[in-house]
C-alpha cells in the first residue's frame, strides 16, 4: 500500500495534546509553549503543528497569558 | 469559594526579602477576608522578554488561592496601588496543582537562548552552513561545490 501511495500526500499527524500521556497546556510552562511559537514569536497555525482545534484555542489562550507575564515575547524584532 | 492562581511581578530593584514581605502582605489580605493561600512559590529574579515600566527583570511569585471573589478583588486592588508591583495576573482555575509548577521544574535545565534548540522545528530550511550569499566573493559558485568544499 505504501508503495502505491500517491506522491505529495503526507500522512496526517495526530494532535500532540490528545492521547494518553499528552502534556497539559499551562501558561506557566514556557518550554512547552515555545515549541508552538515561530521564530518571530507568532503562534504557529494548527494546520502546521497538527494541534486539534479545541486544543489550539486552549494553547492560544495560554500563549497570550504567558506573553502578558513577559514569559514569552509579543514579537522578536 | 473559587480557586485562583495569581502571578505577580515585582520590580527588579526590590530586595528578595521585601518581595517575601509583600507576598505575606497579599496572603494576609486574602486570609483576612475568609480565603486560604495554599501555595506560595517564589520563581526568583527572571528576565522579562520585553521591558515593562523600564524594567528588564522582575521577581516572579505565584500564589494559589481559594477565596471568595471579594478577597481576590481587594488583593488585586492593593497590588495595583503598590508601585513595586509591575504586573499581576489572576486566573480562575478548576483545580490547583500541589506540585511545583512547570517553571520551577524546567528552570534547572533551562538554556538562556529562547527557543534556541527548538527554533527551527517548524521551518523547512536546513541548518545554515557556509553557503555563498548572493554577491559574495565574485558570484555564487555551484551549490554542490560549496557543500563539498566545507564538508572537508
Amino acid at each position: 500500500m505504501s508503495a502505491q501511495r500517491r506522491p505529495f500526500t503526507r500522512r496526517r499527524k495526530s494532535c500532540p495534546f490528545s492521547g494518553n500521556n499528552a502534556p497539559t497546556i499551562d501558561y506557566k510552562d514556557v518550554r512547552l509553549l515555545q515549541r508552538f511559537v515561530s521564530e518571530r514569536g507568532k503562534i504557529v497555525p494548527s494546520r502546521i503543528s497538527a494541534v486539534s482545534s479545541k486544543k489550539q484555542r486552549e494553547l492560544a489562550q495560554a500563549i497570550k497569558r504567558a506573553r502578558f507575564l513577559a514569559l514569552l515575547p509579543y514579537l522578536i524584532a | 469559594m473559587a480557586l485562583y492562581e495569581n502571578v505577580f511581578i515585582a520590580r527588579q530593584d526590590v530586595p528578595q526579602t521585601q518581595v517575601e514581605t509583600l507576598t505575606q502582605q497579599f496572603a494576609d489580605i486574602v486570609t483576612g477576608l475568609g480565603g486560604t493561600v495554599s501555595k506560595k512559590e517564589y520563581w526568583g529574579l527572571r528576565s522579562l522578554t520585553y521591558r515593562i515600566k523600564k524594567n528588564r527583570k522582575g521577581h516572579y511569585t505565584l500564589l494559589n488561592i481559594d477565596a471568595p471573589s471579594a478577597a481576590v478583588k481587594e488583593m488585586e486592588r492593593t497590588m495595583s496601588i503598590n508601585e513595586d508591583i509591575i504586573r499581576f495576573l489572576t486566573v480562575r482555575v478548576d483545580a490547583l496543582e500541589e506540585a511545583p509548577s512547570a517553571i520551577m521544574v524546567r528552570s534547572a535545565e533551562k538554556s538562556d537562548r529562547p527557543g534556541g534548540d527548538r527554533g527551527d522545528r517548524w521551518g523547512d530550511r536546513p541548518p545554515r552552513r557556509e553557503r555563498p550569499r548572493f554577491g559574495d566573493e565574485g558570484g555564487a559558485p555551484p551549490v554542490t561545490a560549496a557543500i563539498t568544499g566545507d564538508e572537508e
